[in-house]
């Protein structure tokens, strides 16, 4: 049994947030959505996790599922171990069980050091951290982690990946959403979303294999399917033609996403 | 053709130290990127350079003339929240920063804008809003712009396109400053500054910036548990690929803790994994 969506669509009056989406998540694996502000991102993961109603769709959703919002969802007032110890009561886990999970996650997460500081004093790395932790507190079978690594110092970046990684191998499905593109990569699956659309989806190296046309790279802006990378310009080729002058490139994800952008642009 | 210049900027709020000791140059024509996370100090030195924030210590020089004595008119500026006025109209917004700065209002032909001219920013989209922040900070030909992370949370392609415009201002012979989180922009930029807890930790050309610093490469199998040892004995451990990349470990050290089994090879570093270890 696989979790995700079929074919959901959400309205909010006038205002389409995702429009036919579909998502296959499996257990030990990471799914990745990545879209830029506005993309669908936020409502996708609240629907994941049922807190917003679906308008046309289906929505396959274990019994446990555990969310972590955009805003990371620490108190500020209580300290590390009160929000684990919170949650671990919320979820009514017997409390030696609960002592030992805490225990376990402080150290995966190196926040032992930290265990008495208050949420508020916690850099932007620690507070997501505590986060995910407090998310996977009562093991559940789906994990949804709303742009946990947004503004996040490169560190704090892989150091949060690797645990959400750890995360996953212990068997459970799980969904990142991001604004980063490179992130794509440390995922086995990928959603791209844009205006509650989605642009491309499937395992990451499928994705990238099934790019209609070829690229290419060139010195200058050739036609009207370029966009500027790095020093140069990258040019799609729709119909796989030769573009003069260019250097044919293999795509890798962010070419993928963005040649993705370029058709959902121009349909 | 203005240079923007700072010396020895630094900014204290109360005992926060959030800028210290911070020298930069950006040239005419060029792109510089500032990059850092949230609270690295960024923000803080583009609003010391603007003049919106007096520096505790330091100058900043606009074309080899102290700061507050030059015309503000030189000065383009897209702020984090893109500064428009949400009551007021995409035009108003327009002509209200046009008149401020004694120049004509632009026109919105050919900027996706003109249909909306009418509509209030409030219920403008944000990719829309954004391209009317850069329209208004350019709209009296600055020749210095500072931009605080005008792509963020932008798509792929939208970047891609905000991008072409920053290298178009500059490619007329403005400086241009732009801050980010993303690390790929680096490449964007002509040179970049690396900041971490308010201070630099590296400047220069992205492949100044990697230098000599190398990675560890790990494929193959490696058992569980050693990941984790990796990190105990000082390395950070990143995901790449169907492998892992070290930083922070010689190619002996991880191979006598992965063991047999996997490949374990020293090879140049990402910018991203130089700039963890500039940054540990």
């Amino acid at each position: 049994m696989t979790w995700g969506l079929d074919g959901v669509s959400v309205a909010f009056g006038p205002t389409r947030a995702l429009d036919e989406v579909t998502l296959d998540l499996e257990p030990g694996r990471i799914g990745v959505v990545v879209g830029g502000d506005g993309a669908g991102k936020t409502t996708l993961c609240r629907v994941l996790v049922g807190l917003e109603s679906v308008a046309v769709g289906e929505v396959r959703r274990p019994k446990r599922t555990c969310f972590q919002p955009e805003t990371s969802g620490v108190w500020g007032d209580l300290t590390v171990v009160e929000n684990l110890q919170f949650v671990a009561g919320g979820y009514g886990l017997a409390s030696s069980h609960a002592r030992s999970r805490i225990d376990e996650l402080l150290e995966v997460t190196e926040l032992t050091v930290a265990r008495d500081r208050l949420g508020r004093q916690l850099s932007g790395g620690m507070r997501q951290k505590l986060g995910v932790a407090m998310a996977v507190l009562s093991e559940p079978e789906l994990l949804v982690l709303d742009e946990p690594t947004t503004g996040l110092d490169p560190v704090s970046r892989v150091e949060l990946w690797s645990f959400i990684n750890r995360s996953a191998r212990e068997g459970r499905a799980v969904v990142v959403s991001t604004t980063y593109v490179d992130e794509v990569a440390r995922g086995d699956s990928v959603l791209a979303l844009d205006d509650g659309r989605v642009l491309a989806a499937g395992s990451t190296t499928d994705v990238v294999s099934a790019m209609p046309g070829r690229l290419f790279e060139t010195a200058l802006r050739t036609g009207i399917h370029a966009w500027h990378r790095g020093n140069s310009w990258r040019v799609w080729s729709p119909d796989g033609s030769d573009v003069s002058g260019g250097r044919e490139v293999a795509p890798d994800l962010t070419d993928v996403v963005t040649v993705a952008a370029l058709v959902g642009e121009l349909r | 053709m203005t240079t923007l210049q700072a010396r020895g900027l630094h900014k204290n709020f109360g005992e926060v130290v959030a800028v210290a000791d911070l020298s930069l140059q950006v040239d005419p024509g060029e792109v510089v990127g500032l990059l850092g996370a949230n609270g690295a100090g960024k923000s803080t030195t583009m609003r010391m350079l603007l003049g919106l924030l007096v520096p505790t210590r330091g100058d900043v020089l606009i074309g080899g003339e102290p700061a507050r004595q030059v015309d503000r008119r030189v000065m383009g500026y897209v702020p984090q929240g893109l500064g428009l006025y949400r009551d007021l109209t995409v035009a108003e917004n327009l002509r209200f920063a046009a008149s401020a700065f004694g120049v004509p209002v632009p026109s919105l032909a050919d900027t996706g804008l003109a249909e909306i001219a009418d509509v209030r920013v409030s219920d403008v989209s944000l990719g829309l809003r954004r391209r009317l922040a850069f329209i208004v900070a350019r709209c009296h030909d600055p020749s210095v712009l500072i931009l605080d992370e005008p792509t963020s949370g932008v798509g792929p392609l939208g970047r891609a396109r905000l991008w072409e415009t920053i290298h178009e201002t500059a490619h007329n012979g403005a400086a241009v400053l732009v801050s980010t989180h993303y690390m790929e922009e680096a490449e964007e930029c002509h040179r970049v500054i690396l900041m971490s807890s308010g201070r630099e930790v590296a400047s220069g050309s992205v492949s100044e910036v990697i230098g000599a610093n190398r990675s560890v490469a790990v494929t193959g199998e490696v058992a569980e548990g050693r990941l984790a040892a990796l990190a105990a004995a000082g390395g950070t451990v990143l995901v790449s690929g169907d492998g892992w990349r070290v930083v922070g470990l010689g190619p002996s050290t991880v191979g006598d803790i992965v063991g047999n089994g996997a490949r374990v090879e020293e090879v140049p570093a990402s910018f991203e994994e130089a700039f963890v270890a500039l940054s540990r």
